[in-house]
């Protein structure tokens, strides 16, 4: 059986609301970290961070330079940074040029969550109305890892989950109430825990 | 097409080796920077040289110099914008120029200046602030190549209209066309500003304490060190700076569960403005 050792999230255009229902679906003892990169504009990032923390039943937080990541907590790419995740699994920001127009860019995140988890990451691609987080999802299905993605149909914007499942191909694709279901069955599958 | 975490190991295991061989052959010491942000870089020098794998890559910079410059670009460049995060420099001219206005003579030190934006950023606010006659600002950086573009301030007109934005965001008191000439595809910054700004090389890895600094900026520099070079570049800052001077770091840099974080005080928590113990 698979371990899960990381989940990670893309979203874009009207990703907040999917966050919403994702991360208040997940169960409280879900036992390993959740990253989030978020595209959204500066301003209303910390808003969103507290407002998301609220309705979880995990802690969620905007995520520091250097910081470990741990089970259970949802950690989220400060606005203007890119989010990269160290083969020590923790995590490092940087201010390189933007990716796919955007920082924090999806496909960084999951490149390098790719070569930090290998086979033992499932990431999940959200609503969006750009192509970010496809390069990412190739390379997470080429270290074996687990691609989930809603259903386009189910999105608010479909380019994003349309174009991981036209150019790399999906292992799930489920619409967003079935995805915090899935990913609680895949932890609590967990080999040893 | 599947590949397995052993040999990511190993292409780290071999980009340890060629910040070691660039240290010994060079000089540069790259050993401790953050290693996600060295392969990232150098997998894209990697995808474009036609090599196949970094032993190659050290392979070649040992015999060709001007190959080296190019990874000593890839690892150096800094992107970034004048007045990057307006809030920051309302909280500049708010907390820090108060305290400038009682000086005689100032100094300040843009540490890791890149290729100078922040640095004629903090000049602009100075001069409109009236202090900008009075203030000596050291702007350093390890690169020569980007030393010499700072020391231009030339930069592409297609910029303009974001660093206007964050300029009017950061509170400028004129006209951010006052500050510059717009030339074919290009503005040079105006000579003014740059009268009181030396520019010089300092390596924060390899070199010493800098001067009796009032105020040091050095922002998203510390991000791609790991957490020793952090801390051992952080006691260089605090034994650079004079008795109530001012350090500024990036918005996710912070002195908590550094050496020095007991010799500092917190003047701004969210733009990461923190004064030396008198």
């Amino acid at each position: 059986m698979r371990r899960l050792s990381a989940v990670v999230v893309g979203a874009s255009a009207g990703g907040f609301r999917a966050l919403s229902q994702l991360l208040s679906s997940l169960s409280e003892n879900f036992p390993v970290p959740v990253v989030i990169v978020q595209h959204l504009s500066p301003e209303s990032m910390n808003l969103s961070v507290a407002q998301l923390d609220r309705i979880c039943r995990l802690e969620v937080k905007e995520c520091d330079d250097k910081e470990p990541l741990l089970p259970g907590k949802v950690y989220i790419a400060p606005p203007n940074y890119h989010l990269l995740l160290e083969p020590d699994h923790t995590i490092g920001l940087s201010v390189d040029p933007k990716v796919n127009y955007s920082r924090p860019s999806i496909d960084v995140m999951f490149e390098t969550a790719a070569e930090a988890y290998g086979d033992e990451l499932a990431a999940v691609v959200l609503t969006g109305a750009n192509n970010d987080g496809t390069m990412g999802c190739l390379k997470i299905k080429n270290f074996g890892g687990l691609v989930i993605v809603q259903d386009p149909a189910t999105a608010e914007a479909e380019t994003m989950p349309k174009s991981v499942i036209d150019n790399v191909g999906a292992d799930y694709i489920i619409p967003l109430n079935e995805i915090g279901k899935l990913l609680n069955k895949l932890a609590e599958e967990n080999p040893n825990g | 097409m599947s590949t397995n975490k052993g040999e990511i190991d190993n292409e780290y295991l071999e980009l340890e080796l060629l910040m070691e061989g660039i240290y010994r052959k060079y000089g540069f010491d790259f050993r401790d920077y953050s290693s996600v942000h060295l392969k990232r870089r150098l997998d894209h020098r990697l995808a474009i040289s036609g090599l196949k794998n970094f032993t190659q890559i050290l392979h070649r910079i040992i015999y060709d110099e001007e190959f080296f410059k190019s990874i000593l670009l890839d690892l150096s460049i800094n992107v970034t914008e004048m007045f990057r995060d307006p809030p920051f420099y309302k909280e500049v001219r708010k907390e820090i120029v108060p305290y400038l206005h009682t000086y005689p003579f100032v100094k300040i030190w843009h540490a890791g200046c890149s290729a100078g934006q922040e640095v004629y950023s903090t000049a602009i606010l100075l001069e409109e602030e009236g202090l900008l006659p009075r203030m000596q600002i050291y702007a350093t950086d390890f690169n020569e190549m980007i030393l010499d573009k700072a020391k231009n301030g030339i930069y592409p007109v297609e910029n303009i209209k974001s660093y206007t934005e964050n300029y009017q965001k950061a509170g400028g008191k004129a006209s951010f066309a006052d500050y510059y000439t717009a030339q074919y595809e290009s503005v040079i910054i105006k000579q003014r500003l740059k009268d009181n700004i030396l520019f010089s090389f300092h390596n924060l890895v390899t070199d010493g304490v800098f001067g009796e600094m009032n105020v040091i900026f050095c922002r998203n520099v510390l991000i791609y060190f790991n957490k020793d070079l952090q801390n051992k570049v952080l006691r260089l800052f605090c034994d650079s700076l004079v008795p109530g001077g001012f350090l500024c770091l990036g918005t996710k840099e912070t002195l908590k569960f550094s050496d020095v974080e007991d010799y500092f005080e917190i003047v701004s928590p969210r733009e990461k403005i923190y004064r030396k113990k008198r």
